[in-house]
């Protein structure tokens, strides 16, 4: 899992099917500092995250387990929400 | 998920069974002002999208999750169209 921060909103009308109702959202990895490193990533929010929040997000086939009882294609996707930067020690 | 510009299409006869009546798809992974990036990708089309549009692709084992795709020999589909993207 790696910490990221919430930049954007990505709207798709036409989705396969799995993915209806999902929120989609941008975010952008950050490294120990919370300065922002490598690109950005659409992700799915499986926890109610919204732009600007510190997250914490997990990829890989595991992304979708949070969806575990129906199939969500999904490779990328926010698992959690840091609960203020103080939280996160350097 | 990553957002991709579609580039064109493949054709290819000689495939794994399970791949017939799947549209091929080569897209190029682009940035979130929009802007291209290098490399491209072939990608399992599963939302009738067209050419040249914003999609978004799911890569690795997840690609299988999608609704159509179940036991499919994929590592990348597509599975949706993008209508914006809002960037702060």
């Amino acid at each position: 899992m790696q910490l990221a921060r919430v930049i954007g909103t990505v709207v798709a009308t036409v989705k396969n099917d799995s993915l209806e109702g999902r929120k989609l959202l941008v975010v952008q990895t950050v490294d120990r500092n919370l300065e922002a490193s490598g690109k950005p990533m659409v992700a799915i929010d499986s926890v109610g995250a919204g732009v600007g929040e510190l997250v914490f997000w997990c990829r890989g086939k595991e992304a979708s387990f949070p969806f575990k009882r129906e199939d969500t294609p999904t490779d990328c996707t926010i698992v959690g929400i840091v609960d203020s930067e103080q939280h996160v020690t350097r | 998920m990553i957002i991709a510009r579609i580039l064109g299409t493949v054709v290819s006869t000689q495939k794994d069974e399970r791949l017939h009546g799947k549209k091929l798809l080569i897209v190029r992974p682009i940035n979130v002002d929009g802007s291209d990036t290098t490399g491209y990708v072939v990608a399992v089309d599963t939302v009738g999208a067209g050419y040249h549009e914003r999609v978004l692709v799911v890569a690795g084992s997840s690609a299988r999750l999608a609704q159509g795709l179940k036991d499919v020999p994929v590592d990348a589909a597509i599975v949706g169209v993008i209508d914006t993207v809002d960037v702060n």
